[in-house]
């Protein structure tokens, strides 16, 4: 097991300062009593590696909010494409936001490709964290199979005790744990510390909901007509709080700006949510979608069966965030259970 | 090649359709051709972007034409160009009319209102080599005689070649052809669903009513391809606005064989 090093976490300031001086580096952040971001840091002070989950996933530096891609000039007639991207360093991800970041990576990727995304992705080299628990009883990771890290990561942090197990997954990884010169190689001791906890998160992480993995898209194909959408969809306020905090929502608008001149302006994306009202409205109004209860079944459908008929993956992580962010109190995996009772009842 | 990169074309000409609806021939600065049916993005800087899908032949070089309704923001900004103005285009985009899938058959082209744009440039594709198909026929309603859209060109297509029925849902003292909603013109229009292949585009309203008369023709499923209208944003299949069902209206359609979706909950509205 040669590519697995071991930072002392009294190192751990260090070696976030040190990745710090010649580049950004991104973190969670304890921002109030039980809500965390993630943000850039300059040493490993601020950094809270016991967070829960945080309000949005690091899709933010991947997809980020508002994106301009075209500059124009209207009397120049001329349109410019833009892009924008940075060398980030993003810190501390769990298993659930690198199976997000990793469905993002498949929509981008396919045909035709998204230059804007992956010119940026490419810049970003990624460090996960494993979990050892639950955030908190919104998850459902463990349905999802999200509570163990699945690749997508160039480094990999276990903590265990005084101390970090590193996996080094990526060359980029490897070129990092080098520069910092603060890592040493794992020994026999670690390596079955390690195994040991996996072991204990197989007690600890337990399918949250009463349906195996494989059921989950037959479930929702054969719920097209179920009454929990119309029931979701009363309470629903069509916020969009749901897809804005989804590490695997990346829906966007396309919207044009003029500055003060009025002749220059900028052609932005930005995110957009399937959830507002006019999201599915074409000129003259025809609304594909005009109920709120239409529009929530669309949304767990684009999770939970049809990425799976395009991907063969579900493009839910388990994250909990969609019934976290709800204003409404919608919560998945009463929604999940809902439709399994309603089945049942058939 | 970047998705979003747009060409400028020139307006060199404005028709006037209807009170509502106007054809704009446009002329790409660079090489721009398309496969019928395929959609372009129209845009103008600040406006922003809308879908439609050209009204002219894929055979015609130069410039190529669209023809567009006023119906909501863009359009409405669109109505007010003038010849020698420029706007931008992005595509082409999506899906086709499968031409080979249509060799030696007959081709029935059901259209409705404006839906007529994108069936306009099918039928002048077929036309140009229509010793390909058995026969080429287009059924199309329209609400009142001054909505038709090409009025001075179906005699034209008729000569060409294709048959041509039209209707109207409100008459007026002048029209002598048939009247009553589009699928009325099958009473006295006979079809070959066996050998056949039919085309629908319009309202959804229509598109609806339009597929549901041609299954109970005996045309099959596979036979039968919508062009579908949805909110078309980025054109590349990610943005996620244009979803039916699994597939998406800019990628995996505009043009879809109803076979492909009609088991899909909520296709029409």
């Amino acid at each position: 097991m040669e590519n697995l090093v071991i930072l002392k976490k009294e190192d751990l300031n260090d070696f976030v300062m040190q990745i710090a001086r010649t580049k950004k580096v991104v973190a969670p952040v304890k921002k109030g009593v039980k809500s965390f971001a993630f943000e850039e840091v300059t040493s490993g002070e601020r950094i809270d590696l016991d967070y829960t989950s945080t309000i949005l996933p690091p899709k933010k530096y991947f997809l980020p909010q508002k994106e301009t891609i075209v500059e124009y000039d209207k009397s120049k007639k001329k349109w410019t494409p833009t892009l924008y991207s940075e060398e980030i360093v993003l810190f501390g991800v769990h298993t659930c936001d690198l199976f997000g970041i990793q469905c993002l990576d498949i929509i981008f990727s396919e045909n035709p490709k998204d230059f804007n995304y992956i010119l940026r992705k490419n810049r970003i080299l990624i460090i996960g964290l494993e979990c050892s628990n639950y955030c908190d009883e919104n998850a459902s990771c463990a349905l999802m199979d999200n509570h163990n890290p699945n690749g997508g990561y160039d480094l990999f942090f276990t903590e265990i005790d005084d101390r970090f197990i590193i996996h080094v997954n990526t060359y980029h990884g490897e070129k990092l744990i080098n520069k910092t010169g603060l890592c040493t190689k794992a020994d026999k001791r670690d390596i079955s510390e390690l195994r040991l906890l996996k072991e204990r998160k197989r007690n600890v992480f337990k399918n949250e909901v009463d349906i195996p993995y494989a059921e989950l898209k037959p479930l929702f194909e054969k719920s097209m007509k179920s009454k929990v959408w119309d029931e979701i969809g009363e309470k629903c306020v069509s916020c969009g709080n749901c897809t804005n905090v989804c590490p695997t929502c990346y829906c966007f608008d396309i919207i044009d700006d003029i500055n003060l001149d009025l002749n220059t302006g900028t052609r932005t994306r930005v995110w957009d949510s399937c959830q507002n009202g006019s999201f599915a409205e074409v000129a003259g109004g025809e609304n594909f979608r005009e109920d709120r209860g239409e529009r929530q079944r669309h949304r767990l459908n684009r999770k939970f069966n049809y990425p799976v008929s395009k991907f063969r993956r579900y493009f839910c992580t388990g994250c909990g965030r969609c019934t976290r962010a709800c204003v409404a109190g919608i919560d998945l995996k009463e929604t999940i259970n809902s439709l399994i009772e309603e089945k049942k009842g058939n | 090649m970047d998705p979003y990169k747009t060409i400028n074309c020139k307006v060199i000409k404005i028709i006037e359709e209807t009170s509502l609806i106007k054809t704009f021939i446009l002329e790409p600065e660079k090489k721009f051709s398309f496969a019928t049916g395929q959609f372009i993005q129209l845009t103008m800087p600040k406006i922003g972007e809308s879908p439609f899908t050209p009204s002219s032949s894929q055979f015609a070089k130069g410039p190529f034409e669209v023809t567009i309704m006023k119906a909501g923001r863009v359009t409405e900004k669109l109505h007010e160009l003038k010849a020698n103005d420029t706007v931008g285009i992005r595509g082409p985009l999506g899906t086709s009319y499968p031409l080979s899938e249509f060799e030696g058959k007959e081709v029935l082209l059901l259209g409705g209102g404006v839906g007529m744009a994108p069936l306009r440039s099918l039928l002048l594709t077929l036309l140009y080599e229509k010793d390909k198909y058995n026969k080429i026929t287009l059924l199309y309603g329209a609400k009142n005689p001054a909505d038709i859209v090409y009025r001075d060109q179906f005699e034209s297509w008729k000569k060409r070649g294709a048959e041509i029925c039209r209707t109207v849902d409100a008459a007026d003292k002048d029209w002598k052809e048939k009247e009553g909603v589009v699928t009325c013109l099958f009473d006295d229009y006979s079809v070959n669903p066996k050998n056949g292949v039919a085309v629908v585009c319009g309202p959804p309203i229509m598109m609806k009513f339009g597929t549901f008369k041609l299954l109970e023709l005996g045309y099959a499923p596979e036979s039968i391809y919508l062009s579908m209208e949805k909110n078309m944003s980025c054109g590349i299949g990610k943005c996620g606005h244009c979803g039916v069902g699994k597939y998406f209206a800019c990628k995996d359609g505009p043009v879809f064989k109803y076979s492909l979706i009609k088991d899909i909950e909520g296709i029409w509205e």
